[in-house]
């Protein structure tokens, strides 16, 4: 499994084709507490740079774009009703949507973990 | 950081306290803290919760014609406060149009305090200047640091350091012998008091009142959900110069005997008055999880247009999104279903009365 960071505070974790998104711990914690996660429907295409999530904390909704195209395979209900899953664990539990890849490709460039880390320091 | 923003006196004590600032109104102000919009709202509804308000403006208005020029400036009689009491009013413009909500304070028999929203001071200054012109009275814009400390326990927090407020009730103000002043009043619907100190006695001030396990910073963001579960307008979002005080429906704050007076705006207020509002405003409750925000569309279940979100969010205290803004009279009366129109999509929402949570001000026993 390979993991990308976008400059967008989003990572992706690509396994055989199918990428899970979800947004940073430094994301969750500058959007603060959240209480609504807009999620997409599964089988929804996506292409580059749409908006395929909205995360809605106490005072903003904030978007989360797609870092490439490809087709909506599953999604986070668990957020739903707990959308502070997002807050409490943002690069495992609460990840966001998984999408099968129409273009690997376009994830080349994105950052590794030791360049994100650099780019928010 | 934007280096023309304004610095707070207190900066240094927000940093400390794991401040995010944010730009509001020409300042760097703390949006938040380390514990987050939602425990520091809800801290505030329990305890008592400290903001640091200082980018609103004081103005000291004095003089043989101070009253006949407040009178002028708003729509009401500032020679029914009593000294130490205070009301919140209205700036109008010639169309009865709102240029700023504001409080006056009374603090001498020709002596007055006027606190003005921050976005709005150079706008309201150079309006109450014009008029002060014609006028014996001194209008001057002071420094303070403006503290409101919020809360069910906020009186007795002060009580613990010494300043007792046990015989003020809501809206009233004293003047402390160190020359603190002190209104009980807010914009949270909690009890509580504003405190305006002189800047050499505020680090120390605000130090010992954090240092009391029951007080916490509070910043911006929870100020905006605590003043809109309170049914609360915040001016530029829910207050405008298109908007007048019976659209807003805050005709309480005019009292009737004024109402045939002089100030700026009379007329154009009588007309609107008697013609009644086009638009009136509205609390707004969605029916699921996901908050409408301001400038959100509403429409009726019918795909009507009826209205618009102007402040909107999650309610931490209500547990459910909460919404004002102003629709087509006929859709005002409160249990009128409507949809809000979010990126595409047809929320249910419900015209509700305002406020969504109980006011809990100090009104005496």
């Amino acid at each position: 499994m390979t993991t990308y960071y976008t400059e967008d505070h989003e990572w992706i974790a690509v396994e055989n084709n199918i990428a899970t998104i979800g947004i940073t711990d430094y994301a969750q914690e500058q959007l603060g507490d959240l209480v609504f996660v807009e999620l997409p429907e599964v089988g929804t295409k996506l292409g580059i740079g749409d908006t395929a999530v909205v995360v809605e904390s106490v005072k903003a909704a904030s978007d989360v774009f797609s870092p490439c195209d490809g087709a909506v395979t599953s999604v986070n209900d668990a957020l739903t009703s707990d959308p502070e899953l997002v807050n409490k664990s943002a690069a495992k539990n609460g990840w966001l949507w998984k999408m099968e890849l129409s273009d690997a490709s376009q994830l080349e460039g994105l950052m590794d973990e030791a360049a994100y880390k650099n780019h928010i320091s | 950081m934007d280096d023309t923003l304004k610095i707070l006196p207190l900066q240094k004590l927000h940093i400390a306290a794991g401040a995010k600032f944010g730009p509001f109104a020409g300042w760097s102000m703390p949006l938040s803290y380390a514990a987050g919009v939602m425990a520091e709202h809800l801290h505030t509804r329990q305890k008592a919760g400290l903001f640091d308000i200082t980018h609103m403006q004081l103005i000291e208005v004095a003089g043989p014609q101070s009253s006949v020029f407040l009178n002028r400036c708003c729509p009401i009689d500032v020679t029914d406060l009593e000294i130490g009491a205070s009301k919140y009013t209205l700036l109008l413009n010639d169309t009865a149009g709102i240029i700023d909500d504001l409080i006056i304070t009374r603090r001498g028999d020709n002596q007055y305090l006027v606190v003005v929203n921050a976005g709005r001071a150079n706008v309201d200054i150079a309006h109450m200047k014009a008029i002060a012109a014609d006028h014996d009275c001194t209008f001057r814009p002071i420094e303070r640091v403006f503290l409101a400390l919020q809360g069910p326990m906020a009186a007795a927090v002060l009580s613990d350091i010494g300043i007792d407020t046990g015989s003020m009730v809501f809206t009233d103000s004293i003047t402390t012998e160190n020359g603190v002043i002190i209104n009980r009043s807010g914009y949270t619907g909690e009890d509580g008091f504003e405190l305006a100190l002189p800047l050499d006695q505020a680090k120390k001030f605000a130090e010992t009142l954090v240092a009391d396990e029951r007080v916490m910073w509070i910043g911006l963001a929870a100020r905006d959900s605590l003043r809109l579960e309170a049914g609360l307008c915040l001016y530029g979002q829910d207050l405008t110069e298109e908007i007048t005080p019976v659209s807003a429906r805050l005709m309480w704050a005019i009292p009737k005997a004024v109402r045939d007076g002089n100030f700026v705006g009379a007329k154009a207020l009588r007309t609107a008055i008697n013609e009644g509002a086009a638009t009136l405003r509205v609390g707004i409750k969605p029916e699921g999880k996901q908050p409408v925000r301001a400038g959100t569309p509403l429409l009726t279940r019918d795909g009507d247009a009826a209205g618009t979100v102007t402040s909107g969010g999650f309610g931490p205290s209500a547990g459910h999104p909460v919404a004002m803004g102003y629709v087509t009279k006929q859709y005002a009366a409160a249990g009128t279903e409507l949809v809000a129109e979010v990126r595409g999509k047809h929320l249910p929402v419900t015209i509700t009365t305002l406020p969504f949570v109980p006011h809990n001000y100090h009104r005496g026993n």
